[in-house]
């Protein structure tokens, strides 16, 4: 009951304990704050206590020499070590919580760039400087930059990570929303003038208020759906075939999967992968097949690059189907306003939002087999 | 040896032969390669850029007070690096070394000088010339990438003057490096007969250890830029991924400069602390070996640890468990400093004069920077806390509580040595005071914002922030003022102080046993040390109360 008083107390200074890793991260940080306290009063008291004691008076004889002393110099370099082991090994295990992303998350999709983010869900929405998720899910975030570095923070989850530009990575972590409500998304790392108008909201939304929000704005098309679009009409579908017969590796069944790299090395077909894959194909060849496909780079906005991943974990294996049925179940009604957006006056500039519509001149002039 | 009292020598016109008096006019100044008058050179110029950084410091301040900002975000983005830039590369790294080190290192060996004079004077030339690229930057418009420079924003995106700040910080930077390898090579072959390693006063351990800092982790700091700026020129691929470069490769080089200039800005100072606490309270320092070493485990260890910048940057989550590890073992010799420190204390017989409050102040507030540094080195905390205020913060606490309280301290201790003048000692206790004050009331409320989530270089912030960042403000008002009171006070104790004797606190250490200020060769005879360090019993009466016994 006293703690939880003292809790209390300290919620005004603490942010909401809004996931499941919060509270962890929170006791740590307390724990450390009553360290601080002990060593500081410690030391505080011992100085004022010699200061008194110890004041220089006239005709003070000149003190005696004191070497030191092997004891108790021991004594205060082990203490704090030990206690240093003890905080080291607590801080890693919240770490290896935080950034240990778990198989049954769901996934969605962030776009970093100067100055917003955009949200896609697997579902088909798409929103801007604000994104919902429902309470006591896993949720993986998925994240690109379009430009500079940016850091998808959320305090209220203890949440944050570097959303780094780049061919080969997306960014992931995740977390678990315990409560609803509206929280900050603040972009912590510095990118540029509208630094601190970089940030949105996050709305975490009980079970069933989710469900109506996914069935209000209605798409076009979940996003394996339109990465389905996208993978004929930038003419993958010629040279990636499904029966194996195209000059490039089926990508039928790969998502997740091992894939053995010519010069012997393997790699895992994950989301960082597929969009290595897209954007530098020459970093990483499959065994077996020849270094025949150009770079996308320039060609696919962001988001459409993340539409592809969608579409191609959803003809991965079926023990890993994470976004391909939930898609299927919120697909059907596609006929409605195209983007969910609140927060920022931009629209999305880059993706065009109905993708089958605008084929990329770029991509029709490159046929895919050509080189 | 005899006393420095009866010694003096005079010159023609009946005054005491001092370096200050021994050349008259610009040329003598300007051309000089006395270390004292480089130092003083150093001081002046140091002093000047600690004032510029601390207006924009206040700019700072004043925008956080509303929470849409009082400026405009580009000015904004300015001003913060402009403060960080200017602090650190123009006035944390070189204060304590270049000045107090400069002038005081010599002496403390019994040396007439460092070992290249010329190359000490081509420093402070370079530091000079790199300082104009810098306030060139900064009138011709700025920068705006923060003191970080993370590409690919500065590489590419930033349409500020990256190019000039980044001359500026690379030309500085080899004023550091020459500094460095003259301390290391006086120390190596300058000391005084009879003065072992063992025996040197631990301000002289401390310039050596981060004189080896120095020395192998500027180039790298050097490379990083030139690189920069040529992926900036050239357009080669180096950081910025749309050209083939990777960012984060960036930040690993970065902080492998950036994390051991910590310890080159705060090992000094420490330094500076021991000799201040062991000559107020007229005690050996506890366990000297050990605070000895601990400075040169801390430059070891410092080189290992720049990976916990980059917890959140998408490095591996093993990576980031091992420098985690590491970080908490840097973490052991500042303790043991602390501990051994306050050890000192116990049996002397304690002044409360400003030097000692300096002294206190910077254990209290290094206290809680080297606490919270725990905070931010658990890997799983720093999660949340790197890039918010709390790291702000933490590093004020450490730099300005740590680095400023030492060299102010320092200053004071010294000035006497250094101008033949008193301070009046009741301004300085005053003085102290307040912008101890002021400075945890800067800097504390920033512990709980950054908890709260408040990101750093934010122009603008919700609302719910605004109360705690008024306090800041206003506690930086305070900490203003105190340092005004500071400034004002020291120069007018130039003129109209008390002059001071050889040895006013009755101190030990051989700077104490030459004349206040020192002839141009430190000694008229050199001195043949047969005690150890702060040895009390040879300090001589007649160097303190200034009356030569005859
Ligand atoms: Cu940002
Ligand atoms: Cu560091």
């Amino acid at each position: 009951m006293m703690i939880h008083k003292f809790l209390l107390g300290m919620s005004m200074l603490l942010p909401e304990q809004a996931s499941s890793y919060a509270a962890d991260v929170d006791n740590l940080y307390l724990f450390l704050v009553g360290l601080t306290v002990f060593f500081t009063v410690l030391i505080t008291a011992a100085i004022v206590y010699f200061f008194v004691k110890f004041r220089r008076r006239a005709n003070d004889p000149i003190p005696a020499h004191i070497e030191g002393s092997v004891l108790l110099e021991s004594i205060w370099s082990i203490i704090p070590f030990i206690i240093s082991l003890f905080i080291f090994a607590w801080g890693a295990k919240i770490y290896l919580e935080q950034y240990t992303i778990p198989n049954d998350a769901t996934d969605i999709y962030v776009v970093g760039k100067q100055w917003m983010w955009k949200f896609q869900h697997p579902e088909g929405q798409r929103e801007i400087n604000e994104v919902h998720i429902p309470i006591g899910k896993k949720v993986r975030f998925v994240m690109a930059s379009e430009d500079v570095i940016h850091s998808f923070y959320v305090p209220a989850f203890r949440m944050k990570e570097d959303v780094v530009p780049g061919p080969n990575r997306y960014s992931t972590v995740w977390c678990e929303p315990t409560m609803t409500g509206t929280f900050h998304i603040f972009c912590a790392e510095y990118c540029g003038t509208s630094h601190s108008a970089m940030i949105g909201t996050v709305t975490v939304m009980s079970e069933k208020d989710y469900q109506v929000w996914l069935s209000g704005g209605a798409q076009q098309g979940t996003m394996a759906e339109r990465g389905a679009a996208l993978f004929s009409q930038y003419g993958c579908v010629t040279c990636h075939k499904s029966d194996a017969t195209g000059q490039c590796p089926k990508l039928e069944g790969i998502y997740g999967t091992e894939v053995l790299l010519e010069g012997g090395q393997k790699a895992v077909a994950d989301d960082s992968y597929i969009r290595e894959s897209v954007l530098s194909p020459m970093a990483k060849i499959v065994l077996g097949y020849k270094p025949l496909m150009p770079s996308f780079q320039g060609q696919v906005s962001e988001e459409q690059l993340q539409q592809l991943v969608a579409y191609i974990k959803s003809i991965g294996p079926a023990e890993t189907p994470a976004a391909a049925p939930k898609a299927g179940a919120a697909a059907p009604a596609a006929k409605a306003p195209p983007i969910m957006m609140s927060g920022s006056p931009e629209p999305a500039p880059v993706a065009p939002t109905t993708t089958a519509t605008t084929p990329s001149p770029a991509a029709s002039s490159q046929p895919v087999q050509k080189r | 040896m005899k006393s420095a009292i009866s010694q003096q020598r005079f010159n023609r016109d009946g005054e005491p032969q001092t370096y200050l008096n021994n050349g008259h006019g610009l040329r003598s100044w300007f051309l000089t390669k006395d270390h004292k008058r480089i130092a003083m050179l150093y001081l002046v110029s140091v002093a000047f850029f600690f004032a510029v950084g601390g207006i924009y410091a206040l700019l700072i301040r004043i925008n956080l007070l509303a929470p849409n900002g009082l400026f405009e975000s580009d000015t904004y983005n300015r001003i913060f690096t402009t403060h960080g830039i200017i602090m650190v590369f123009f006035f944390l790294v070189p204060a304590v070394p270049a000045v107090l080190g400069n002038f005081l290192l010599p002496i403390m060996i019994g040396a007439k000088d460092l070992a290249f004079p010329k190359i000490n004077l081509l420093s402070w030339y370079l530091y000079i010339f790199g300082a104009a690229f810098t306030v060139i930057a900064v009138i011709a418009g700025g920068v705006d990438t923060g003191w970080t420079f993370y590409t690919p924003y500065s590489s590419t995106y930033s349409n500020s003057n990256v190019l000039l700040a980044g001359v500026g910080i690379f030309i500085v930077g080899f004023s550091s490096i020459l500094t460095g390898l003259n301390f290391i090579v006086t120390v190596h072959t300058m000391r005084a007969p009879g003065l072992t390693w063992f025996r040197l006063p631990l301000f002289v351990w401390a310039n050596y250890a981060t004189s080896l800092v120095i020395m192998l982790s500027t180039p790298v700091l050097a490379i990083t830029v030139s690189l920069l700026a040529i992926e900036r020129v050239a357009h080669v691929g180096i950081f910025d991924p749309a050209i083939g470069g990777d960012p984060v490769l960036f930040q690993h080089m970065f902080w492998f400069y950036s994390h051991p200039a910590v310890y080159i800005m705060v090992l000094p100072a420490m330094g500076v602390i021991s000799e201040l606490i062991a000559n107020m309270s007229k005690k050996n320092v506890f366990g000297y070996k050990l605070v000895a070493m601990s400075s040169l485990a801390i430059g070891v260890f410092g080189f290992l640890v720049w990976g916990h910048h980059l917890f959140v940057s998408t490095q591996s989550v093993y990576l980031g468990i091992i420098f985690s590890f590491l970080s908490f073992a840097v973490a052991i010799p500042s303790a043991i400093k602390v501990f051994n420190w306050t050890a000192t204390l116990f049996k002397g017989s304690i002044s409360y004069d400003a030097p000692m409050l300096y002294g206190l102040g910077f254990i209290g507030l290094f206290l809680i920077g080297g606490m919270t540094g725990l905070f931010v080195a658990a890997v799983g905390l720093d999660v949340h806390l790197t890039d918010t205020y709390f790291v702000i913060a933490h590093f004020h606490y450490v730099m300005v509580g740590g680095s400023l309280m030492g060299f102010l301290g320092g200053m004071h201790l010294w000035w006497p040595k250094m101008t033949g003048r008193m301070y009046p000692e009741a301004w300085a206790r005053a003085a102290m005071v307040i912008q101890f004050v002021g400075f945890n009331l800067t800097f504390f409320p920033q512990f709980i914002l950054g908890y709260l989530g408040m990101p750093r270089r934010y122009a603008t912030y919700p609302p719910e922030f605004q109360v705690l960042h008024i306090f800041s403000t206003a506690g930086a008002t305070i900490l203003a003022i105190g340092m005004a009171i500071t400034i004002c006070y020291l120069i007018w104790s130039l003129k109209k102080g008390q002059r001071a004797t050889p040895n006013p606190w009755g101190a030990a250490g051989l700077e104490w046993m030459t004349t206040s200020p020192p002839p141009t060769e430190n000694f008229y005879e050199t001195p043949v040390v047969t005690w150890e360090a702060y040895d009390f019993t040879v300090v001589r009466p007649e160097d303190v109360t200034g009356m030569a016994a005859e």
